[in-house]
């Protein structure tokens, strides 16, 4: 069996979402070989080639992939699965925005989010935002599945794969990229991080949610997530949603303050390792999830909270 | 411009889903069902490109129609859409679970028949979260798509649309016809009124069956069980941020 990952990338560098669904693909059995599609993504590619475990890598450069849409992916993709059983994506917004074109295009019933391999035919997911996981057999002759990164373990380094090139698709495409505001940031992303705080509506302002939260996480080495309350309120960007609808993370540490622990943000971070809660309602849903729960109002426990951090030398 | 907007039954989202103990499947019996919310926003936003509003001039669309596939309790979150102000309705009546890939044919052959220039739909649904049939429409459309929408600006001949990304938004144009689905930024859909509520009961709503469109809606995936997620061992209150810290350095995160 000869598996495709799509590669997550910003050109550069290989995101460790990448090496989590080489993984997945590795749990299937076969052939693994990586797909880099992008602009100038040389050193990409050349990342990718070290993933462990992987046969060869498939280099994709032009100017129809730089933003890695999805009509250029699924023109790339779709004749190149003549060679290969499955192809899988992690479950980023590239990647669910693209998968379903491919799985279209090859009359293939996709499967999204997966959290666990079973077999090459087995697979396991979450459905209604993680309160029912549903184990499900796909014996289609080709497989379109988006994996969630979180669920897998990182393939190592170390590998030495081949790089081959391929053609970038021609286009025109009926789409075209316009402008991005992508945010500028030094902390860790989202959901790569070990650690991540985040803020609930509590926060009650852009200022106040930054002013409080910045710090603590900035200490931690953590990176900032959201409810989708303080989204919505405009207390925090698009891209730091977690939840059922927004980003799904796993870190080591998770410290939800001022979130109540509605089971659309639940979904999206209790398979953290240890989550500390803080509010000041004794009686929000978030405490029955929460390890480390502390009742009090955000207001004091947060600044107590970096003192005593500081006293413990972190 | 004509715009559909294919809208789904789904449980409330305020409703916990139960698993069945013998793992056949979730139990839905006598649980609120609702429009899913991603397909309210995007009746909300058809809406408003025909009333005027959120942007949009008024009449920008000048007929509304809402689609769904399903049982015939379907026929409420059909009525739903009509309420905010959609003109008519499709009902494609089917019975028991059908895949994003047969729901996308089912819409393929909607379009086909009904030929709008834009079409609205949910990025998931969120009971089954695929998070697919917008997308697989595009691809068997051979139309272009822009997902996860947080604000739609129409022009002759084509849209330009924010999309919320993982890194932050970015904007795309797309040729007419398009397909669009809503992310939660898009609007805030509006509380039908009583008389919308009434008036939306006189509004046309067409029965179609799959077979009509020639699509076989025989699921391709086969749940083999379906469990309860892991449950988190309880966990304790700490009295203060001092033994916090100690509880976190005990558990080796820190
Ligand atoms: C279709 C759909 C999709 C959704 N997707 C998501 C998603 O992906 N992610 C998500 O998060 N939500 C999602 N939601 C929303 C979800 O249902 C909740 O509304 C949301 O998570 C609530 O955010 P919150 O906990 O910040 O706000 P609230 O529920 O208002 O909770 C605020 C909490 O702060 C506490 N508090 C107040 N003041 C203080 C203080 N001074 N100190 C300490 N604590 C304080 C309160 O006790 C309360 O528990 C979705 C909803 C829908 C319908
Ligand atoms: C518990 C459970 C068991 C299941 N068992 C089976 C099974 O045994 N066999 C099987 O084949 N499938 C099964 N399914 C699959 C499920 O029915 C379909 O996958 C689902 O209806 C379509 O996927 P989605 O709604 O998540 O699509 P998404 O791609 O998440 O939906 C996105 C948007 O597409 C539109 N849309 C989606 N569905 C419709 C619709 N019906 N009518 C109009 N517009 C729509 C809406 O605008 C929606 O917002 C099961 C699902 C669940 C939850």
């Amino acid at each position: 069996m000869a598996i495709l990952v799509v590669a997550e990338h910003d050109n550069t560098n290989v995101k460790d979402a990448t090496h989590k669904v080489v993984t997945a693909a590795k749990a299937m059995g076969g052939d693994v070989d990586v797909l880099v599609a992008g602009q100038n993504a040389g050193a990409a590619a050349a990342a990718a080639a070290k993933i462990e475990g992987v046969r060869k890598v498939l280099h994709a450069d032009g100017a129809t992939l730089a933003k890695q849409m999805a009509e250029p992916l699924e023109a790339l993709i779709v004749p190149l699965m003549s060679g290969y059983d499955a192809v899988l994506f992690p479950a980023s917004t590239t990647g669910k925005n693209a998968a379903p074109r491919v799985a279209a295009k090859l009359d293939v019933m996709q499967l999204s989010g997966v959290i666990g391999v079973e077999s090459a035919t087995t697979f396991v997911r979450p459905i209604y935002a993680g309160n029912a996981i549903i184990t499900v057999e796909d014996n289609q002759a080709k497989k379109v599945l988006t994996v969630q990164p979180t669920a897998f373990k990182a393939a190592g380094e170390g590998g030495s794969a081949s790089v081959e090139t391929t053609a970038a698709p021609a286009g025109p495409f009926k789409s075209a990229f316009v402008s991005e505001e992508m945010a500028k940031s030094d902390r860790p992303e989202l959901t790569a991080a070990k650690r991540v705080v985040s803020g609930g509506r509590a926060l009650g302002s852009s200022e106040e949610f930054h002013r409080v939260l910045d710090p603590l996480a900035d200490k931690l080495g953590a990176a900032v997530g959201a409810s989708r309350a303080a989204v919505d309120a405009g207390y925090a960007p698009n891209d730091y949603q977690v939840g059922q609808t927004g980003k799904v993370v796993a870190p080591e540490l998770y410290v939800a303050v001022g979130i109540s622990g509605a089971i659309q943000h639940l979904a999206g971070m209790k398979d953290s390792k240890v989550i500390v809660a803080i509010n000041k309602d004794e009686e929000a849903p978030i405490f029955q999830i929460a390890d480390y729960g502390l009742v009090a109002d955000y207001k004091t426990a947060v600044p107590e909270l970096m003192d005593e951090l500081t006293k413990a030398g972190v | 411009m004509k715009v559909l907007v294919p809208v789904k039954r789904v449980l409330d989202y305020n409703l916990k889903v139960r698993v069945k103990p013998d793992g056949s499947g979730v139990d839905l019996s006598n649980l609120k069902m609702s429009i899913n919310p991603f397909c309210e926003i995007a009746v909300e936003e058809a809406v408003r490109m025909k009333e005027g509003g959120g942007g949009h001039a008024k009449d920008a669309a000048t007929e509304v129609i809402a689609a769904s596939i399903g049982p015939e309790q379907a026929q409420e979150t059909i009525r739903n859409a009509l309420a905010i102000g959609a003109d008519r309705g499709i009902l494609v009546k089917a019975d028991g679970e059908v895949e994003p890939l047969a729901v996308a044919k089912i819409l393929k052959a909607v379009i086909e028949a009904e030929k709008p220039d834009l079409v609205i739909l949910g990025k998931q649904a969120i009971d089954d979260d695929s998070n697919q049939v917008g997308q697989m429409l595009a691809a068997l459309l051979d139309w272009p798509q822009a997902t996860f929408a947080s604000k739609i600006v129409l022009h002759a001949g084509k849209a330009t649309v924010t999309r919320e990304v993982d890194g932050g938004l970015q904007t795309l144009d797309v040729e007419l016809p398009a397909i669009v689905t809503t992310d939660l930024r898009l609007n805030e859909p509006r509380y039908a009124s009583l008389p919308n509520i009434m008036k939306a009961k006189k509004k046309p709503i067409d029965v179609k069956t799959p077979a009509d469109f020639g699509v076989d809606t025989a699921p391709r995936i086969k749940v083999l069980k379906t469990a309860e997620p892991g449950k988190r061992s309880g966990g304790i209150k700490v009295k203060s941020a001092a033994e916090l810290v100690g509880k976190l350095k005990e558990a080796g995160v820190l």
